[in-house]
């Protein structure tokens, strides 16, 4: 045993003794295996390739070059424990987990080690309340807000009433998939709809059941929190039942090609919310296109880009490179330090003119962050899939969320947080 | 030449028994203790701790667990998943609802609690066997995890069905939550490891442990010879949750610091035990910590190896590492179906004729 620990140390030791890197450190836990892997891989590829662009168009921000050390994860909190401990000492500025479970973990640890924890709608929505989570940013939209706004789509439709209506909530059985009950349950009490809550255990390859219920109670919406395989297993098993594929919208983790992709024309129509644009077509894919694609530096196999989730990983680098800007700018220096990254992050405007600038006009809704607001505009806009064009066609405009109902609940819930941690707030 | 019997004279009844009759076996298991307690303490940081140590150290104390059931009292179980959970979520309970207690109580506390639902799910053993078994207890694994995700009081209501791990401290040092020291972290699993490990090493070499034997070996032959069933096999389901309830907890507070029961506690973490049992070698206590050794520390050292030292990319290492270890997997019981444990058996063997073998 001794043996093992010895060939195990020289062998750590050798890989974890990389050189110290003076550049900016943003290190990307992403998962390319697994259950998951499918959203996964489009993501990844997104937030790596925004960086390679950064680096190769404009030689990183502010002069220094981005390095995005990529970690697997596998979407498991163990090996993300493992892939936190192992680029946390490279000096990183900011973490991105893309998972929730990861991130109800890293929360404590990063509040402990003094670095950003960004999950832009995911993680724990909460955390949208600056003056108790100081380390966490969940900006520009959690769950709650999907919630939300998919209620008030539907509200829409209805015309402004949805009493006596019955909503079906199909969820990942975890911590990501029960967010959204709370909001609804209010939601539910405001708008006097009746919400059937049916739980899908991980990775959610079997449904049967819960459509079959689906089928037997005719609801007259169906919402999804799914993720990975559970999403195409879910819209596959509703063409099957020939549920109306309007009727069913998924949150933003549920709406990729990937997940309409194997129900084929059978899933035309199926709707999902996002708070960004998706495509190939804004102006910074000519320069994706030149400095990083042509010359053979994408991420992956390179045949993501313009999928929803690979704009989703761009849009979070994205965020990231400008709350780093933004910090090299309140810091006057460019090699800044992870404290400063927070400071960038609680000092972000992100303008409508900046986006433009950035070639991504009509991309994202402005962010405004606080020392008080981690969350956003909480906006986001209906997508619908087109099966024969193969694209998301935007259905509404921009859809704010409710905050009379969701305001509270995220006081309710971070005060919890902040006793539990002994945590007193800030920006007061 | 040095590891040999000859010339170690015993003379008490006391002397003869002991865990460790060959002089060289006792100065390396001093020596083991010495560098665990002495020198690990001083230069473990985050990584090593998270990353190594700490997962390594609660693993042996499940494969322990799982090893006494299995290995010992020939009760198959794939239960422990839902177990450790059972650990986790009533340190959990204890934790939030006694604060003033120390969290070393409720880590025992919480091993006595899963000890009773093991005792529980134990019960079906006196009836079935084998494959049965194993079935029963698999139902064990399921319903658990169904009782702590369906009900709100085990989580506290939280929106998110997750456990949090609240800052607790023993002797003013914390030891849970996150700002908690590197070396807090393993000095309190090696801690909880060492007891757990000379428990169950005692218990297996006495009265406790032969009856347990008998009945793997022959529950007939057991009963005739007067072992009762009924009290042997409670027993070993009540030992070995116990461990279980205690690595479990551990798990949750020490290690992850949060965490869901679906994830951390699934199908997949009892089938893991239970590999690490059968390739560490059944009814033998090194061979849970050799197993766990190899089915926690491989795959790191495999991805540090892969990713940090070879540079490659990510998904292809991840996918390599799942192929490596399961080849070793294979390859380990076509080669040695006793284990790991049953190597070093023979090491030992060989060890002590050298270096004059007939």
């Amino acid at each position: 045993m001794k043996k093992t620990f010895a060939a195990l140390a020289a062998a750590t030791i050798a890989a974890t003794a990389a050189p110290a890197m003076a550049d900016l450190v943003v290190p990307n836990l992403s998962y390319r295996t697994g259950a998951y892997a499918a959203n996964g891989i489009p993501y990844a590829d997104g937030f790596n390739d925004y960086f390679t662009l950064l680096n190769e168009r404009d030689g990183g921000i502010g002069g220094e070059k981005v390095v995005v050390p990529e970690c697997e994860t596998a979407y498991n909190t163990e090996k993300g424990v493992e892939c936190y401990e192992s680029t946390k000492g490279m000096g990183a500025l900011v973490y991105n987990p893309l998972s929730t479970g990861i991130t109800y973990q890293l929360i404590p640890k990063v509040s402990a080690d003094g670095i950003t924890l960004y999950t832009p709608g995911y993680g724990r929505t909460s955390a949208a309340n600056g003056k108790v989570f100081e380390w966490v940013f969940n900006y520009p939209a959690n769950y709650w807000d999907g919630a939300s706004v998919a209620v008030k789509h539907l509200l829409e439709v209805n015309g402004g009433d949805l009493n006596g209506k019955k909503i079906a909530l199909v969820y990942h059985n975890s911590a990501y998939g029960k967010e959204p009950i709370r909001t609804l349950t209010e939601l539910s009490k405001k708008h006097g709809f009746t919400l059937v809550e049916l739980p899908v255990d991980h990775p959610g390859q079997e449904q049967k059941s819960q459509w079959l219920q689906i089928r037997r109670d005719k609801p007259d919406y169906v919402l999804m929190w799914g993720w990975g395989v559970m999403n195409q297993v879910a819209i596959q098993e509703a063409v099957n039942i020939k549920y109306p594929m309007e009727n069913f919208i998924g949150i933003w983790w549920s709406g990729s090609e990937n997940d309409v992709g194997p129900a084929g024309d059978g899933a035309n129509g199926y709707k999902t919310i996002s708070f960004h644009g998706t495509g190939a077509n804004f102006p910074i894919n000519d320069d994706l296109k030149k400095y990083v694609l042509d010359a053979g530096k994408g991420s992956g196999a390179a045949d993501q880009v313009g999928t929803v989730l690979y704009s989703r990983g761009m849009y979070a680098a994205m965020t990231i490179s400008e709350a780093i800007r933004k910090a090299q700018e309140i810091a006057g220096t460019s090699a800044v330090n992870a404290a400063q990254v927070r400071e960038g992050f609680e000092n972000l405007n992100l303008t409508e003119e900046r986006l433009t600038e950035l070639g991504l006009p009509d991309f994202a809704q402005p962010i405004a962050a606080s020392c008080a607001d981690h969350g956003g505009p909480g906006s986001a806009r209906i997508y619908q899939w087109d099966a024969g064009g193969k694209t998301w066609n935007s259905v509404s405009d921009w859809i704010v969320s409710d905050a009379e109902v969701l305001d509270p609940l995220v006081a309710e819930d971070s005060a919890a947080f902040a006793a539990e941690a002994g945590i007193t707030e800030r920006c007061n | 030449m040095f590891y040999r019997e000859a010339g170690d004279f015993k003379t008490s009844y006391r002397e003869d028994s002991q865990t460790f009759p060959i002089k060289f076996d006792r100065l390396r298991y001093y020596a083991v203790l010495a560098v665990a307690f002495g020198v690990i303490p001083l230069f473990i940081n985050d990584y090593w701790a998270n990353a190594v140590f700490v997962p390594f150290l609660i693993y042996s104390i499940a494969a322990i667990g799982l090893n006494i059931l299995v290995g010992f009292a020939g009760q198959v179980s794939l239960g422990t998943g839902g177990f450790m959970a059972v650990g986790a979520y009533a340190v959990y309970k204890l934790m939030t609802a006694f604060p003033e207690v120390s969290v070393f109580f409720h880590v025992l506390i919480a091993g006595g609690i899963t000890a009773g639902v093991g005792v529980l799910f134990g019960l079906p053993s006196l009836r079935i066997k084998g494959f049965y078994l194993a079935v029963a207890t698999l139902a064990a694994q399921f319903f658990l995890v169904w009782l702590f995700n369906k009900v709100p009081w085990f989580y506290n209501y939280s929106a998110s069905g997750q456990i949090n791990a609240p800052d607790r401290t023993i002797f003013g040092v914390f030891v849970t939550g996150a700002q908690t020291s590197a070396t807090a972290k393993y000095m309190f699993c090696l801690v909880m490891l060492t007891i757990v490990a000379v428990i169950a090493r005692n218990l297996t070499r006495g009265t406790v442990g032969r009856k347990w034997m008998a009945i793997r070996d022959m529950d007939i032959a057991a009963e005739i010879i007067g072992v009762n069933p009924l009290t042997t096999k409670i027993t070993a389901f009540a030992v070995s949750s116990f461990f279980i309830g205690i690595a479990g907890a551990l798990f949750f507070a020490v290690y992850l610091g949060a965490a869901e029961v679906g994830e951390a506690f699934g199908i997949q973490k009892s089938f893991l035990i239970l590999f690490m049992v059968i390739i560490g070698g059944l009814g033998s206590i090194f061979g849970s910590f050799a197993g766990a050794a190899f089915l926690v520390l491989l795959p790191v050292l495999l991805k540090n190896v892969l990713v940090g030292t070879l540079g490659w990319p990510t998904d292809l290492a991840a996918h390599i590492e799942l192929m490596i270890v399961g080849g070793l997997i294979v390859v380990f019981l076509i080669a040695e179906p006793h284990g790991l444990a049953q190597l070093w058996r023979l090491a030992k063997e060989k060890l002590r004729l050298w270096p004059f073998p007939h």
